[in-house]
């Protein structure tokens, strides 16, 4: 048998203005209603943009929106990260696909969207000519890594050195080439995406290892884990940060001292794992025992059946659910301005105590919510595509 | 796979798994895992404390509450209970706790409303409207709420206009930058007989249903008991309303002061802005668990209800919605778990809560560690009662399986 | 299964790269008897050695100095992104004793409610954000340096609303800053007198004053120097007026963290010697010269040139004094340049004058 598509029916527009807006009386007032308040919001929205917003002091400060105080002599590392980050990334989109072509989607995306706040700003269009031609970069190594121009291994092993080579990089070794820059000066954006970056992935680990502990037979391991993620989970993160930046003396010896941007990391990593745990318990929970009866029954051990058979269809399940929590922890990383760092929202606060930014919330405020929309909304539309790839939530 | 250890010397008389040596022995290993992992937690616990008290000794630190009973000597702003600063340190921590508790209730409450409505917008046939709810989800999730708390504070509430240009709706209602002041209603003489009048509607109303949810279990057709209780009480209610010689209530309207409007119920804006912020946050987040929930009911159930000649509404009411609620209420209650944690960040807007109130009092008893402590754990009883009360609620809509 | 695998490689090893920075350098102290090695080292002549705030300062190469980022005169941040103010300068000057270097600092922003915190945890070495000396903090926050700067609790308010007298606020809303001792003050005074006004207390400078600006109270109270320089800042700083009343004593200078007196005595010492400078004539100008070339003994002391074990006794270096006022000036330098004619502020010395002056400003012999 063949299948046959399903019949299509062809709506003309009148038709179709007829069945989804006008469809009865109330439905009728309703789209009338809601069609006058967006157009009066359109109006006023569209004349305070076009006319009334002082920009400029957007443009103004653009340096200290993307990177805060990071001195301008050694923005060369910052671009140099961005070059591998953008080269790797498209590779292994080209080799790996699925997962890793999100990144890869972002990463360009994202440096798209730069390079046209760029255009408006008077650091001028070299910037914007570096980020589009980087941006580019991320197409032509995926199109590398499609044709297997790209080994695989080494690739891993790229990506293997690039992450601490970017650290060191960006935080310097203290030496001629690299002098070290202080982490007190890294602001706005970068620390934003440090920050997640940083959380994301060392959260993640942390939490797949809390919640095999919480599932497992012993029970020391198990009151452990679970006492760790429900005093976690109990808590607010402002408390947690809290601690992490006026508390933690009391609990070290003063002659170890971890800078604020460390620490900071250190609480929103410890704060995200708890949920990451618990997302990847419900994974864990979906897997039928039979496939781990039937893993023991060839004779695989604990540690081989979690590696083998457990985790691989565990993680896969909660994909979508941990991108989900990857943005709230984006989110979450604008509350270490209420401890005083300088991420996007810190250092806006900061350029609104500028006197010549006296009272432009509505310009400063716009401009950092459609960055952070921009990422958080890529993001959860990858993951929808993802989650739609994987077949998750499937009935 | 199992390769024996011929090298073992077999010093495991009566074992069962005679073969096994210690070192791939599951419940050896097992035992020397947990002891790894406990003394690994142990010493690390142990390090902090030690750390902890030595510096809190160097310091002259103690660990303790006494100080809950010491005069605060600060003033709150706002409070649902009397307070000043005569008041101790104790009754400032509880006004923090009953403002946290209350924009959290509130919040939590609003946010399901206006949750559900936009999830079920989400899902209307009406295209505008759908798009607008999309929209809505859309830039409330994907954006920071500290950077909406900001937008609500600095940018909208800021606009509005001066208490001496304060809007007014009647002369009883009055919205300024100081916040929204109504008016407060205050038992009159006659509140008792009132209350009991409505009680009494209230228990009518109650039976009314019940017998009629009897009556429909035996198998005889349907009576609009209770839909014509529920239109009785109010009925009731106002012709009492008319008869008695005075109201029940007596309001409080607020007057305009030399600087400020006095009696009545103030809400300030510290408040406004992050109940609206906290409620329009979550509201986005439960419209998509809403949406979540109904699309998950299989179409069939709907088609069928209509093939039994149910009415959409009934349909939604009877059919869709219990089903739908079974999905709903695991998610809804981290919904719920995190507006309580998020309302910690009306520090950004000045509201007196938990961890502001808790961060001044650190700072005037010089007692941060006790303090935060103290902080922490009621954060922690909170979501833990939360968490009980939604579990037991999930209980009672989860079908029971057979 | 690979694929995961391959993702997961990479993660752990960033893991525990960042595991290795985290932990920046523990050097491993000789012993852990911190509490009484303190006390050894500020009665005996040799310098400090092994633990100890002083020592534990120069093994990090820079000084953490707690201060206030916005207000301005006192702790803020200038057109170029650098910190400044009159406290600010007390920690470079104290950078400049015990390294030689004003630019040694690394200033920590802290805000008025953290304050106790970062100093009894040790956050900070020592903390110059206006604070006010009282008996309970000081038992319980740290050791209060001498007092630089003299100051007393006042009210701005809008000069349209006809305000004379603290009275005239009855059923008023003024802002204040929570964990101030003015938040406590104002309790304590409108009590006393009497009069109902609600307070509304923000958690950091920039949010108080805003809201002031922004009406949403009558108005603020904090030290009177704090409102001149807040002032400044208003939208319309000739709308407001500052009452005559002062509501209390603030005196304001640095504070140590408890347990560590050796510390506390450098700290003293280096606000001293800028008293002693400005009594002695020395300044930034000529304090090489005077090093040099001055037969006032009085003088000699203080520059190290007549008794370096007088320096060596606080752990510094016999010159410290000149290193001190070559970076900052004496007191009168300092306070002239961030607060006096000139400044927008151009804040009379009051009882911030020399004690020859028939002000407070009082050191100890340097001998």
């Amino acid at each position: 048998m063949t299948a046959l598509a399903p019949p299509t029916t062809r709506v003309g527009p009148m038709e179709w203005l007829r069945r989804n807006l006008f469809s009865g009386i109330v439905s009728s007032v309703v789209t009338l209603l809601l069609g006058a308040l967006l157009v009066w919001v359109a109006i006023n929205v569209g004349q305070w943009a076009l006319s009334e917003a002082r920009w400029e002091v957007v443009t103004r400060n653009l340096r200290l929106f993307l990177v805060g105080q990071y001195p301008g002599e050694q923005a060369w590392r910052l671009w140099t990260s961005l070059f591998v980050l953008s080269i790797l990334s498209g590779a292994s989109a080209g080799v790996f696909g699925h997962t890793t072509r999100v990144l890869a989607i972002s990463v360009a995306a994202f440096q798209v969207l730069l390079a046209a706040i760029m255009l408006a700003s008077p650091v001028g269009p070299w910037i914007t000519a570096g980020m589009v031609v980087n941006a580019a970069l991320v197409w032509v190594a995926l199109y590398a890594g499609q044709r297997g121009l790209v080994p695989r291994r080494p690739l891993v092993i790229a990506w293997l050195v690039s992450i601490p080579v970017i650290f060191f990089l960006i935080g310097g070794v203290g030496v001629s080439p690299l002098p070290t820059v202080s982490s007190n000066v890294w602001g706005g954006l970068l620390l934003t995406i440090l920050l997640a970056a940083v959380g994301i992935v060392l959260s993640f680990p942390l939490g797949v290892l809390l919640a095999l502990g919480r599932r497992s037979a012993l029970p020391g391991i198990r009151i452990v884990s679970t006492a760790y993620i429900e005093l976690i989970r109990g808590v607010p993160l402002v408390t947690i940060l809290f601690m992490a930046d006026i508390m933690l003396p009391f609990f070290l010896p003063g002659e170890i001292r971890i800078d604020r941007v460390t620490r900071a990391m250190g609480g929103i990593t410890l704060f995200s794992a708890a949920y990451v745990a618990e997302n990847v318990r419900g994974g864990l929970q979906a897997i039928p025992s039979g496939q781990i009866e039937a893993a023991q029954a060839l004779g695989l051990r604990g540690w081989q059946t979690n590696r083998h058979i457990v985790l691989p269809q565990a993680l896969r399940s909660v994909i979508p659910a941990n991108v989900g929590l990857f943005i709230s922890l984006l989110k979450d990383t604008t509350l270490v301005a209420i401890i005083g760092l300088a991420e996007l929202l810190g250092i806006g606060q900061s350029v609104l105590a500028q006197p010549a930014s006296l009272g432009a919330h509505m310009e400063v405020f716009a401009f950092i919510g459609v960055i952070f929309f921009v990422i958080c909304y890529a993001m959860s539309q990858a993951s929808y595509r993802l989650e739609a790839a994987l077949g998750v939530g499937q009935r | 796979m199992t390769t024996t250890h011929p090298g073992g010397p077999g010093e495991h008389p009566g074992e069962h798994h005679h073969a096994v040596p210690p070192w791939r022995d599951v419940r050896v290993l097992g035992v020397a895992a947990q002891v790894a992992v406990l003394l690994a937690v142990g010493i690390g616990v142990a390090f902090l404390v030690n750390n902890l008290v030595s510096a809190m000794a160097e310091r002259n630190l103690s660990f303790g509450f006494g100080f809950l009973e010491q005069r605060a000597g600060f003033g709150i702003g706002e409070s649902p209970v009397p307070y000043d600063p005569n008041d101790s340190y104790g009754q400032a921590f509880l006004v923090g706790l009953l403002n946290t508790l209350f924009v959290s209730v509130l919040g939590i409450v609003l946010a399901t409303v206006l949750g559900v409505v936009v999830g079920v917008a989400r899902l209307s046939p009406n295209w505008l409207l759908r798009r607008i709810a999309s929209a809505y989800v859309e830039v409330i999730r994907n954006t920071p709420l500290l950077l909406q708390l900001f937008v609500i504070y600095f940018v909208v509430l800021v606009q509005l206009p001066p208490v001496q240009d304060s809007l007014s709706l009647g002369g009883a209602l009055f919205l300024n930058q100081r916040g929204l002041f109504v008016p407060a209603p205050l038992r009159s003489p006659t509140f008792l007989p009132w209350f009991g009048i409505v009680l009494g509607a209230i228990l009518v109303f109650l039976v009314a249903r019940a017998a009629a949810r009897r009556r429909e279990r035996a198998g005889h057709g349907r009576y609009p008991v209770g839909r014509v209780a529920l239109l009785a009480v109010p009925a009731l209610a106002v012709v009492a309303w008319l008869l008695l010689p005075e109201a029940p209530f007596q309001f409080d309207i607020p007057v305009a002061g030399r600087f400020n409007f006095t009696g009545g119920l103030a809400l300030s804006t510290a408040f406004t802005a992050i109940l609206l912020g906290l409620v329009l946050y979550t509201a986005g987040f439960i419209a998509e668990v809403v949406r979540g929930g109904i699309q998950a009911v299989r179409r069939g159930q709907v088609e069928a209800a209509h093939a039994l000649g149910l009415s959409d509404g009934d349909t939604l009411r009877l059919v869709v919605f219990p089903q739908a609620l079974r999905i709903i209420v695991p998610p809804l209650t981290s919904q719920y778990l995190n507006l309580a944690k998020n309302s910690s960040l009306a520090i950004a807007v000045g509201y007196p809560d938990l961890f502001k109130v808790g961060t001044t009092m650190s700072n005037q008893t010089g007692q941060p560690v006790s303090v935060i402590a103290l902080v922490m754990a009621t954060y922690l009883a909170i979501s833990l009662a939360t968490s009980l009360l939604m579990n037991l609620y999930n209980r009672r809509v989860q079908v029971l399986e057979r | 299964m690979r694929r995961s695998l391959v993702t997961l490689v990479p993660i752990l090893a960033l893991a525990i790269v960042l595991a290795a920075c985290g932990e920046t350098a523990p050097s491993q102290p000789a012993s852990s008897a911190d509490g009484s090695a303190p006390a050894a080292s500020a009665d005996a002549t040799p310098p400090p050695t092994g633990d100890g705030r002083l020592a534990l300062i120069r093994s990090r190469g820079n000084l953490i100095c707690g201060v206030n980022d916005g207000l301005p005169g006192f702790g803020f941040i200038d057109e170029g992104g650098e910190n400044a103010g009159f406290d600010v300068d007390y920690c470079r000057a104290i950078a400049a004793a015990v390294f030689g270097d004003p630019e040694a600092v690394e200033f920590r922003p802290v805000s008025a409610d953290n304050r106790p915190t970062a100093l009894q945890g040790g956050e900070v070495d020592v903390l110059i954000r206006n604070t006010t000396w009282t008996v309970s903090r000081d038992s319980a926050w740290g050791l209060f340096a001498p007092t630089t700067f003299y100051d007393g609790q006042g009210m701005m308010v809008r000069s349209a609303d006809g305000i004379a007298t603290l009275e005239d606020l009855e059923g008023a809303t003024i802002c204040v800053q929570t964990g101030t001792t003015t938040e406590l003050n104002l309790a304590d005074v409108f009590e006393a007198r009497g009069i109902d006004a609600e307070p509304l207390p923000f958690g950091d400078d920039t949010q108080t004053y805003q809201a002031y600006d922004d009406g949403q109270c009558d108005a603020v109270t904090s030290d009177r120097s704090q409102l001149l320089a807040q002032r400044t800042a208003l939208s319309n700083p000739d709308d407001h007026v500052i009452l005559d009343e002062v509501m209390s004593k603030e005196p304001l200078g640095p504070v140590v963290p408890l347990g560590d007196e050796g510390w506390f005595n450098v700290v003293k010492w280096v606000v001293f010697a800028t008293f002693e400078a400005e009594e002695q004539g020395i300044t930034q100008a000529n304090v090489a010269d005077m090093a040099a070339s001055s037969d006032n003994p009085v003088v000699q002391r203080l520059l190290g040139a007549a008794n370096p074990e007088l320096g060596q006794g606080l752990g510094l270096e016999p010159d410290w004094a000149v290193d001190v006022i070559s970076a900052v000036g004496n007191y009168g330098e300092i306070y002239d340049r961030h607060l006096g004619p000139g400044t927008p502020f151009e804040l009379e010395r009051g009882p911030n004058a020399l004690w020859t002056d028939g002000g407070l400003i009082y050191a100890p012999p340097y001998r």
